[in-house]
């Protein structure tokens, strides 16, 4: 295909660089600098997708951000390929292989399409009143039918090969918008020295002025001044100009996030990620976003060939391209007479229907005359030719009386409309500046800002070129802490339009279907049936209908919904309000969003340092909070089942080991160290001699467990505390608050040593034989050494701390030595211990030999609702303290209550069903729906030590319920089960103290 | 993304900040002797204002301290911020926006 509606002169693309990409196969040809859509155009495609709902064959609407319609899927090779990219937006490169979407089996062709000749029946609200019965069919029916029958482009399947990169960045001025508002913004902003970021979403700076034609600013042609601005801006070493960049969200305290698409547009990115997310801090913002032209809405005015009246201006000027032979100009408003005016120039034959009075018009309408451009006024649009191409449009004028005249077809292979232009908002609107409603530019405008924040230019209305540099050039100064200004001199712009919400139309109503939303196939009609089925809202007009809620947010399209609405309402449109603007502005790819933290770097990830010797050792992991535990170690041939068994036999029969180092630690010091110990646990400390230990329970001010753990008493002046791994920061949290904010007297401090120590744990009747001859300096004597105490000493050489602890019920140590001894003191262990069958165990085998012996875990029976009483550690509270952390809450009366749910052990009737963990008790499984649940299973396991299976679970008044038969739920009805002691192995604890 | 201005570090963005709730609910100095009703509206009840709301923030993943603010619910601006036990300067209770 040839370039047949390229111009032979013009534009800013570069002729002497062609390149070729593919569009559903067939090979296409534009040059550099065309977006997509200017080099389909170039070629004369203008079908490029099919609709969203009824699947209605679409073009290219608009040359910028705003484009509703032409959506493609573009592929730059394996797993870049992503689907509903802008034609518009997408910069031409070398191989680009693009789709269009929506369709089957062809464009030309598409099944779906059908939908069309049934859109009587597709209503607003028509998925609503339709797929409601039966309720079966709602999962396996309707989504499924709904999903594929709508919806845009396909996600791709593949990872995602590119790189992304984030940066943070601070500035004193920020602006957004490098049109001509913006870059006298940033001229002004930056001649004080102070830092100024200005970017803007297209790939060159420039804005409207980029396609400007006979515009001058201070007697140079715009171009000329745009260039010379540049060079300026870009010498300046305070100014970062960043194009390509596009502002999507404006959060709190002027922070502004932005994507900079880096390498999209070349061949070789060198290395250089695909994308960046900026992330900046700004003095003050400046918006200059400039305004979006709005369509005109009338009977199928969606068919391909129909472009915004700019955008065909910004088609001819800025790419050299004609984007069809006969142009028809449909207008409410002066603007469009500057496009026709240069189609025209171009050698376009040219006509501009408008809708407005010729008195009502201004300048415009000579200039455009005296081009030779024919003009009728007072001429509304009743619909249009062509199905797959606009081939002709049909207007007819509008009487003094209001009445529609004889109707006429102006053949055609291109409309250019323009209702008029609409101030980007959305980026005021996202800071929680709130907007004003101005009459006379028919528009909401921004009123009071919330934020250190300016707009300025088209953004706020102003369509003239010399008061948008002036303003622009003014507010640029300002928020720079200036107060310079300058006076643009610059050729007139052609400006005013007459607001229109419907085009007038003799034709039934019921049958035109004139879109408002392009994106999401939303008709004028949809919106008046909304407002007449009672949804008054804008919020419910925009859910029910879902105006302005397709990936364009409504950018052509809201305005003319709310003028719909507000005359259906018979209302002042500012009183029906606007919908609100939430980021992104444009879509934003996840991967700028997500960065670099994918794969390892998705969330950090906490070894310890013995982790290496268990990979080593074939271990499999399981992750508890931020670490990686290991779970298990199978031998050949084992599975989860077997290895867990031989590992919770070893243990009782011998001797195990265990990694024991995610265990949080906090070192508590300082002279009131024990007093702060007394108020923070509900045990008393300041007793607890040096070296010996206790266990300790701590409450959150509400009575309820928060966590738990062995403290030792190194000093007088010094505790050893640890906490579960996964409470480690929540219990140094709870700590650092109650000392700093309600006992800043005490002397106390707290350090986190959970990394210091390597925590091994040697579990089993032979486990003093097997660290014995490694230790020096300690008598490990059992009369030296009870159980419960901690000795200072030397374990290999190295300094250790032995805390003589069980958490299995066996004889057992916990040796602390520092993390850089912690994996060659745990193979020295491993040596000595073989002789008796040392047997390395992971996290599965500690929770069962703990549920053996009835040993709670924070988090598994406790669920923040559970008191010391609840799980049978009354015995553990200081009854002579006065106070500690929950225990005035321990009398509430809630708490005190009969009733609660308590510790107990469960028995199965069946000894081999393991119930399951989480699973609901009742007394009487007979009893009507719902059922009274007296409580749920917290633990359970197979126990090898026990000969069956065992369970903990918290029941209703479970202590008094022992040998009581209750039920439990399991996925094929329910189980019977006896309620026991929730310790069923060596229930005297004779073990413990070998 | 707030920016709140730590007594101890300077303005700092709001990720390395946890807010911990009301400001000046001071814990009883002995509970044995309040009703249950006090102690329940102690534990649970706590200030919703639309407006200036004195809270207590903690400068988490910075200088680990606590310290007040006075910040406006409305329009997330802060009025000041002050050391833990003292207090405000600023009597504002203005809501802007």
């Amino acid at each position: 295909m040839a370039q047949h509606f390229r111009l032979p002169a013009g534009g800013r693309v570069d002729r002497s660089k062609p390149v070729s990409f593919t569009f559903n196969g067939s090979k296409i040809e534009g040059y550099r600098g065309d977006t997509l859509a200017s080099a389909l155009l170039a070629n004369g495609v203008h079908f490029v997708g099919r609709s969203f709902k009824y699947h209605r064959p679409r073009g290219i609407i608009s040359h910028g951000s705003d484009e509703p319609s032409a959506l493609l899927s573009v592929s730059r090779g394996p797993g870049r390929t992503d689907p509903n990219n802008r034609a518009s937006v997408v910069e031409l490169r070398e191989g680009l292989v693009t789709t269009s979407q929506n369709h089957w089996p062809s464009l030309n062709f598409d099944v779906g399409a059908v939908n069309d000749l049934f859109s009587p029946v597709f209503v607003a609200g028509f998925y609503y009143k339709t797929f409601m019965w039966p309720r079966s069919f709602w999962d396996k029916v309707y989504e499924p039918f709904i999903r594929a029958a709508a919806g845009l482009g396909v996600a791709p399947t593949e990872p995602d090969a590119d790189r992304y990169a984030n940066r943070h960045a601070h500035c004193d001025v920020l602006v957004v918008g490098m049109g001509p508002t913006g870059l006298a913004a940033a001229l002004a902003a930056s001649e004080t020295g102070k830092r100024v970021i200005a970017v803007d979403e297209q790939s060159e700076p420039g804005g409207s002025l980029l396609h400007a034609s006979d515009e001058t600013i201070d007697g140079k042609p715009a171009a000329d001044w745009l260039k010379e601005t540049l060079a300026q801006l870009d010498a300046r070493e305070n100014v970062i100009l960043l194009p390509r960049t596009t502002v999507f969200g404006y959060y709190n305290h002027n922070h502004v996030a932005m994507t900079e698409r880096v390498t999209d547009h070349v061949i070789d990115p060198k290395g250089a990620p695909r994308e960046r997310l900026w992330q900046v801090r700004a003095g003050h913002v400046v918006i200059a976003a400039g305004s979006l032209e709005r369509p005109l809405v009338f009977a199928d005015n969606d068919r391909p060939g129909v472009l915004l009246a700019e955008s065909v201006r910004a088609f001819v000027n800025r790419y050299g391209v004609l984007p069809g032979r006969k142009i028809v100009f449909a207008t409410s408003g002066a603007s469009a007479y500057q496009a026709a005016i240069d189609a025209k120039a171009a050698g376009a034959d040219v006509t501009v229907s408008d809708l407005r009075l010729e008195a009502g018009c201004g300048p415009e309408l000579a200039k455009a005359r005296a081009a030779g451009v024919e003009v009728l006024t007072a001429h509304t649009v009743i619909g249009t030719v062509g199905h797959k191409r606009v081939k002709g449009l049909i207007v007819a004028p509008v009487m003094g009386s209001g009445t529609i005249g004889p109707r006429r077809t102006l053949e055609c292979d291109c409309v250019g409309m323009s209702g008029g232009w609409t101030p980007t908002v959305h980026l005021f609107s996202q800071s929680r500046g709130k907007l004003a409603y101005d009459e006379a530019l028919d528009a909401f405008i921004p009123g009071t800002s919330a934020q250190a924040e300016t707009t300025v230019g088209a953004a706020r209305g102003d369509y003239n070129l010399a008061a948008c540099l002036a303003s622009g050039y003014a507010a640029g100064s300002k928020a720079a802490g200036g107060s310079a200004e300058w006076r643009f001199e610059t050729s007139a712009t052609l400006v005013g339009f007459q607001p229109v919400r419907v085009m007038p139309t003799d034709a039934n109503p019921a049958k035109v279907r004139a879109f408002i939303d392009f994106q999401n196939d939303v008709t004028a009609k949809d919106i008046k049936l909304a407002v007449r089925e009672g949804f008054q809202s804008i919020e419910h007009v925009k859910r029910y209908t879902t105006t302005g809620m397709a990936t364009d947010q409504g950018k052509t399209s809201n305005m003319n919904a709310l003028g719909v609405v507000a005359g259906q309402l018979d209302k002042p449109l500012p009183s029906v309000g606007t919908t609100t603007f939430r980021p992104p502005y444009t879509p934003t790819t996840f991967g700028a969003l997500v960065g670099p933290a994918r794969d390892a770097l998705f969330d950090p990830i906490r070894t310890t340092p013995i982790h290496d010797w268990a990979v080593e050792h074939g271990a499999k992991f399981e992750p508890v909070s931020l670490w990686r535990r290991a779970w298990y170690f199978p031998k050949p041939g084992e599975d989860m089942h077997a290895a867990v068994a031989r590992e919770c036999k070893a243990v009782r029969d011998g001797v195990g080991v265990f990694d024991g180092s995610t265990l949080g630690k906090i070192e508590v010091v300082g002279p009131d160290a024990a007093e702060f110990m007394n108020r923070m646990y509900v045990n008393p400390w300041l007793k607890l001699e040096p070296g010996r230990c206790r266990y300790g329970l701590m409450l959150k001010e509400d009575g309820y467990i928060l966590d738990d753990g062995v403290v030792a008493r190194v000093a007088p002046d010094r505790f050893h505390v640890t906490t579960t791994t996964g409470g480690a920061a929540r219990v140094l949290n709870h700590m650092e608050d109650y000392l700093q904010t309600e006992w800043p007297d005490l002397d106390v401090f707290l350090t986190s040593i959970t990394e210091e120590w390597a925590v091994i744990a040697v579990q089993g009747p032979k486990a003093r034989e097997t660290i014995e001859p490694l230790v020096s300096d300690i008598d490990l004597s059992p009369e030296a050494f009870p159980h419960m105490a901690m000795r200072e000493g030397r374990i290999c050489g190295a300094p250790t701390r032995l805390f003589r602890v069980s958490f299995t019920g066996e004889l057992g140590f916990e040796i602390n030595v520092p993390a850089d001894y912690g994996r060659a003191v745990w193979e020295a262990i491993y040596d000595s211990g073989k002789k008796f069958g040392i047997t390395p165990y992971g996290t599965e085998t500690m929770h069962v030999l703990r549920a053996e012996k009835g040993y709670i875990i924070v988090g598994q029976e406790t669920d923040g609702t559970v008191t010391p009483d609840d799980v049978g550690l009354a015995g553990m509270i200081a009854k002579a303290k006065v106070d500690f952390v929950g225990k005035r809450s321990l009398g509430r009366p809630d708490l005190v209550a009969s009733g609660r749910k308590q510790l107990v052990g469960l028995f199965a009737d069946d000894p081999s069903l393991v119930l399951e963990e989480g699973a609901q008790i009742v007394a009487d499984p007979n009893q009507p729906i719902p059922m009274k649940m007296l409580g749920h299973v917290t633990s359970s396991y197979d126990s090898p030590n026990v000969g069956r299976s065992i369970a903990l679970a918290v029941v209703a008044d479970g202590r008094a319920r022992m040998g009581q038969t209750l039920f439990v739920t399991t996925p094929g009805g329910f189980a019977r089960a006896s309620v026991v002691d929730p310790v069923f192995f060596d229930a005297k604890g004779e073990r413990i103290n070998a | 993304m707030l920016l709140i201005d730590c007594p101890c570090c300077g303005l700092r963005p709001e990720t390395e900040f946890r807010c911990g709730g009301q400001a000046h609910v001071a814990r009883p100095a002995t509970p044995a002797d309040v009703t249950d009703k006090d102690w329940s509206e102690y534990l649970f009840v706590r200030e919703n204002p639309r407006g200036v709301h004195a809270e207590r923030w903690i400068h988490q993943h910075g200088c680990g301290r606590w310290f007040n603010a006075l910040r406006d619910t409305v329009s997330d601006r802060f009025v000041e911020t002050y050391p833990m036990g003292g207090d405000p300067k600023s009597t504002t209770t203005e809501t802007r926006l």
